[in-house]
């Protein structure tokens, strides 16, 4: 961004920047969901399948009934539904979480292809941006004002989770349940109870997610397109070191590659579109391995029980 | 003591517990009573029934039968926090605290009341200053010695002003040293009228410490003694039920050096670990060299780096048999004649869910169980089966899957296996840790067997009792560095003690005085 | 669960018999669920089950559908499963699939005249290539910056799919093709021989059982099969044997790897025909149900792509019968996948009628485990 921003003004700069948190939205809810859910010791490596859902469920609810607030209460809902069969299979049944959640997003997305196929090319209402008094009217940053609820509600779910991690009890019990189930259940806490709550936080987080894509990014609904961002979440959240701020920075960059992706043929590159779109993949795994090189780093932040099942009675 | 506090009825009354697993029945109807103020040793081996009949105390699980009742009336004890609530309190033998967390935020978690942690930490200090326990609140847990780990929780129960405490084999990772300041510290409760259940395996504790003892065997009470009237001999029979031969360390002159490391360094990978620090130790043929220490020293990464599990940069640190080996694989050192016993049973030294006929290709893949790339089926069935009926290994034969054996069965076929596997160096950790009486005898006594057979032998272990009964020398590891070796006839507990502290644990100088452990050291237990 | 009147209980040890009627127990299940689900959606369930599984293979056309559809399935989820029991999480057969297609593919437009007869075992051989070679991205990345491989054959599924999509739109389009995105067909040396007239299945499933044989001696007789399997059950004990982490991610992800590349140029040099930016209908991930439902066994994975590929066809079925939408497939899919999952835990607790004056409840020591997959 600072070579390219040599070559714009601010006017140019403004819009790749509104675009760009535009586009981290959806990251930002996924991956601080997904945080939580892995901060408590759980993988739950279906959260495209659930963001799928979430984004179907949003579409299909918000169409129907003509209210955009009932849409995201269904994809919270439909979202954290799922999360719950998620947490019953490894939980409670002590399934491998990588197969279960492997198999919730084979799942999600063919449920939402099947629901789905009454709603595609019908057209949606886009979420109405929130006017921002005297701030929106500034000129050239004022477009950074004018954006909709859920860019804003992003950047208070980090504040929040942040804040539950760090500064309360339930916080700080969910982290140690993270570390060691095994202590956590012997000093008598409900180490399962925990662990599906946050699932189902994570559940529902990503039904935002996705209902931001049907309702706001792309108002339509399009079979597969949360297009690997659920994947690219998860991602986020090693990129991260599961660390909140850092997920928000994280999706920043994600986002501004995905927008410069787009202005690129604008500035008249002659890249191939294909190659552009591979962008954020690419992207994907090149912070992977810049973050995962070294072992330490991994080994002092990843909770200690991730991924691993838990049985009271053993 | 007991005599100050008595007078009332006593604090906790259990009739005939049972508890059952679908395999065992842990706890075949016990009963205990607690009294005031009493220090009441529950004493067993290994598999007894101890650590069940705790849990059902603390509220960790629940009886099939049986009643329990608390100063005088009837509870059904349905969760640690119930337990909390009475007055009940526990530390754990594997401590229960959170690593990445600081002690005042362990101690929270702990808590059934949110406390500020202000005035949590103030509290905590509080504790720690009256009981002489130090503890600084805002440390993280990780970077804390055993001794230190324990202290927290002590102070964690203490915090809640519990009426019984459950110390849970609280003495199994401390040096001799910190011992006797916690004897000093559970005293001093016991006058104050707390009530003490003490969960222990070594007899001369006990004796030291305690006013009462149950003894469990295999589920059962096999007597409730007064400890102090006893002799060793006499608990030992009461917890085992019959004699118990001692092992014999004939003397013997050892030979050439098969194991020699030379200034041996390691960083630790792991920022949790200990980084290893210019070791020296040669182990001669026909020789078993002990090292002890508390484990977190360095003992992991020295076994590590010792099988080949870890390699170091310059090979000449380690030589086995003479050879530079220090670059090596764990199968390359196998082939010099290195063959290792490690400390986790059930997922390192053997598959859980796979036959003991496979078992035993995992480390006899070059003893003819393996060829032309392909597995030989039959032979490792057949080294299997003599390594089976060598070493009495019951409950299972050649076909059974190694998590369907006990531990003291699992831990035979090991040692069987890689006796078979003609070592000229082997490496063995913790070889009796959570093994029955018997295997642990007959255990030993195959070490003894390779050591007069002329193999090198390396014993890392955390009980100086077995080190000191079949060692020819031991050394120390402490804070990573390792002291010289010496004749296990020139040694005490205390002096062994009182290495384990230099470096590692943080019992300071004035601490080591002169106990009752000169006695012991010399009485050199037979159990 | 305290207030259920049965109760969990551990097996003493896992049944052996449950391993093996897990499966059937959640292809049950699924049906059952298909019926309720046909109900709801206003169709006769008898008949709409017929139609999904029955008629799509009452005739000669029919079975060798089957055949052609379990083909890729079976060869993507056999090297899936070589992974999945050491512990190797590829699930990105399908991009593995792609770039086979890719690879294979250009040695046909490129070579295939100039080949002759070797032109069509050249192509396969440069598939099988191409998709170890994609795999081998992963491999590298985890062996050498830990890297997972989940995350990364993943992102690579994306990448070759618009790799394939650029390739056919632009250097490789034929130009006598109407700007439609799609190399020129291949030349007729270059198509795999069918199995038998009036059928679309060609040799690659017979390849693909040979494959199958193959696998089993692989991973039931050979050294390097017994340590993958260490690997996958209990990772310590692989690192205590000796048996090196890295040489078995670099197996396990290039065996699978060049199994899907060659299910990728089988399948376009047999039923397709030519480069197109659609090759796949999701082969690549539904061969990682088709692995667990296999139980990651050979012979198991030979009946569990039969079974996929079967809800692959019934979904064509009803889409035309019924006018339901082919993502019907997808959902068996998923379902038969969750309730296999959920029969697992058959093998290793059993259900207990709870006693009456019992107490017992939650039991002691928790304990943590990584389970090995399914």
């Amino acid at each position: 961004m600072t070579t390219a921003s040599a070559y714009m003004s601010v006017e140019q700069m403004i819009p790749i920047l509104v675009s760009t948190l535009v586009a981290a939205t959806p990251l930002i809810y996924a991956a601080l969901g997904e945080l939580v859910v892995e901060r408590s010791g759980v993988l739950n490596l279906g959260v495209e399948g659930m963001m799928l859902i979430g984004a179907l469920a949003a579409f299909a609810v918000g169409v129907s009934s003509g209210t955009l607030l009932l849409g995201y209460l269904a994809a919270m809902a439909a979202a954290a539904l799922l999360s719950l069969v998620f947490a019953f299979l490894t939980l409670t049944l002590q399934a491998n979480q990588v197969a279960t959640g492997l198999a919730l997003t084979l799942f999600g997305i063919g449920l939402s292809a099947f629901v789905g196929r009454h709603f595609a090319g019908l057209p949606i209402h886009a979420m109405r941006p929130l006017v921002i008094p005297w701030l929106s009217e500034l000129p050239g940053v004022g477009a950074l004002f004018r954006l909709d609820l859920l860019v804003y509600g992003s950047i208070v779910l980090y504040l929040a989770v942040d804040w539950f991690l760090r500064r309360t009890r339930a916080g700080l019990l969910l982290r140690a349940v993270g570390e060691s189930p095994t202590v956590a259940h012997s000093l008598g806490h409900p180490v399962i109870r925990i662990r599906y709550l946050a699932v189902m936080f994570g559940g529902a987080t990503s039904g935002i997610a996705g209902a931001y894509l049907s309702t706001a990014l792309t108002p339509m609904w399009v079979e597969g397109m949360s297009a690997g961002r659920g994947w690219i979440a998860l991602a986020l959240v090693v990129f991260a070191t599961w660390k909140p701020l850092r997920v928000l920075l994280g999706a920043y960059l994600f986002g501004a590659v995905t927008v410069l992706q787009l202005y690129a043929q604008g500035f008249g590159l002659n890249v191939p579109s294909e190659m552009l779109s591979m962008l954020p993949y690419a992207a994907t795994i090149v912070v992977l391995v810049i973050i995962c090189r070294d072992p330490t780093t991994i080994r002092l932040n990843q909770p200690a029980s991730l991924g691993k099942s838990f049985h009271p009675d053993a | 003591m007991i005599e100050s506090v008595s007078g009332t009825g006593p604090r906790l009354v259990l009739r005939g517990i049972v508890k059952r697993y679908p395999t065992i029945v842990a706890n075949d109807g016990i009963d205990l009573t607690v009294g005031v103020g009493e220090i009441h040793a529950v004493l067993g081996e290994n598999g007894a029934g101890k650590s069940t009949l705790m849990k059902i105390v603390y509220g960790l699980t629940r009886p099939d039968e049986g009643s329990i009742e608390w100063e005088g009336r009837p509870v059904a004890i349905s969760s640690p926090a119930a337990a909390r609530q009475l007055g009940i309190g526990m530390v754990f033998q594997h401590f229960s605290l959170f690593e990445t967390l600081t002690v005042t935020e362990n101690i929270s978690l702990a808590l059934d009341a949110e406390i500020e942690p202000a005035a949590l930490a103030s509290c905590i200090r509080d504790v720690s200053r009256r009981y002489g326990l130090p503890v600084e609140p805002h440390r993280l847990v990780h970077g804390m010695s055993v001794g230190e780990r324990q202290r927290v929780e002590i102070v964690r129960c203490l915090l809640q002003s519990p009426r019984l405490l459950i110390m849970d084999e609280p003495t199994s990772v401390l040096t001799p040293q910190s011992v006797l300041k916690l004897f000093e510290t559970l005293r001093r409760l016991a006058g104050e009228g707390v009530s003490i259940l003490y969960i222990s395996h070594k007899l001369d504790e006990i004796r030291a410490l305690c006013d009462v003892a149950t003894v469990l065997r295999g589920g059962k009470v096999s007597g409730t003694v007064q400890p102090r009237s006893e002799t060793k001999d006499s608990l030992a029979r009461l917890m085992v039920g019959s004699e118990i031969e001692p092992c014999q360390l004939r003397p013997r002159q050892p030979g050439p050096v098969r194991l020699e490391l030379t200034g041996l360094s390691m960083a630790s990978e792991d920022p949790f670990g200990t980084s290893l620090q210019a070791i020296d130790l040669r182990v001669r043929e026909g020789e078993i060299v002990g090292i002890a220490g508390v484990s977190g020293n360095g003992q992991a990464e020295l076994l590590a780096a010792l099988s080949g599990e870890l390699q170091v940069a310059d090979r000449g640190q380690i030589r086995i048999c003479g050879q530079a080996a220090g670059n090596l694989g764990p199968a390359q050192r196998r082939e010099l004649g290195l063959t290792f016993v490690p400390e986790e049973r059930l997922g390192r030294g053997a598959v859980p869910a796979m036959s003991l006929a496979h078992n035993a290709v995992l480390t006899g893949a070059h003893f003819g169980m393996v060829r032309g790339g392909l597995v030989r089926n039959g032979a490792a069935r057949e080294f299997a089966r003599a390594t089976i009926a060598e070493f009495q290994v019951r409950g299972g034969d050649e076909r059974s899957a190694a998590e369907n054996l006990s531990g003291g069965n699992l831990q035979k076929f090991i040692v069987g296996r890689e006796t078979k596997l003609a070592p000229k160096v082997m490496l063995v950790a913790q070889p009796t840790w959570g093994v029955d009486v018997g295997a642990a005898q007959m255990i030993r006594q195959a070490l003894l067997d390779l050591r007069d057979r002329g193999v090198a032998l390396l014993v890392v272990s955390e009980e100086l009792d077995e080190l000191f009964m079949i060692c020819d020398r031991i050394a120390v590891l402490a804070r990573g560095r390792l002291s010289p070796p010496v004749s296990t006839a020139e040694l005490t507990l205390e002096s062994v003690g009182a290495l384990m502290s230099g470096g590692a644990n943080d019992a300071p100088a004035d601490d080591a005085s002169p106990g009752p452990g000169g006695r012991e050291a010399k009485a050199r237990l037979d159990v | 669960m305290s207030e259920w009147p049965l109760r969990l209980e551990k097996r003493p040890r896992p049944s052996a018999l449950m391993r093996i009627a897990a499966p059937s127990i959640a292809v049950a299940a699924m049906l059952v669920t298909g019926f309720i689900a046909f109900a709801l959606l206003g169709k006769n369930p008898l008949s709409a089950l017929y139609i999904y599984f029955v008629a799509p293979v009452d005739s000669l056309y029919g079975i060798g559908e089957l055949l052609l559809k379990a083909t890729p399935l079976l060869l993507c989820a056999l090297g899936l499963a070589l992974g999945f029991t050491a512990n190797v999480w590829n699930i990105g057969a399908e991009g593995q699939f792609t770039l086979g297609a890719i690879t294979g593919g250009g040695v046909a437009l490129f070579w295939g005249p100039a080949l002759g007869p070797f032109a069509l075992p050249a192509a396969l051989l440069a598939g099988a290539l191409g998709g170890m070679a994609w795999a081998a991205i992963p491999a590298l990345l985890r062996t050498r910056f830990h890297t997972s491989e989940i995350l990364v054959s993943l992102m690579l599924v994306y990448i070759s799919q618009l790799l394939l999509a650029w390739l056919v739109r632009s250097p490789w389009r034929d130009p006598l093709g109407f700007n439609f995105p799609q190399s020129k067909v291949f030349d007729d040396n270059l198509s795999l021989p069918v199995l038998f007239a009036g059928a679309r299945a060609n040799i690659a499933f017979p390849i693909a059982l040979c494959l199958a044989a193959l696998s089993w001696f692989f991973s039931a007789r050979t050294f390097a099969g017994y340590r993958m399997r260490v690997a996958g059950l209990a990772p310590a004990a692989a690192a205590y044997a000796g048996f090196g982490e890295k040489r078995n991610i670099w197996l396990a992800l290039t065996l699978s790897g060049a199994m899907a590349g060659l299910a990728g140029i089988c399948e376009v040099t047999g039923p397709i025909g030519r480069l197109q930016p659609s090759i796949s209908p999701g082969y690549g991930f539904a061969a990682i149900i088709v692995a667990f439902v296999g139980r990651l066994h050979p012979a198991g994975i030979v009946l569990s792509s039969l079974l996929m590929s079967l809800l692959y066809l019934g979904g064509e079925s009803v889409q035309l019968e019924l006018q339901l939408p082919a993502a019907v497939t997808g959902l068996f899919q998923g379902t038969l996948l969750f309730y296999l999952l959920a029969a697992d835990l058959f093998v290793g607790y059993r259900l207990r009628r709870r006693h009456r004056d019992s107490l017992a409840e939650a039991d002691p020591s928790g304990t943590e485990t990584v389970r090995p997959p399914a």
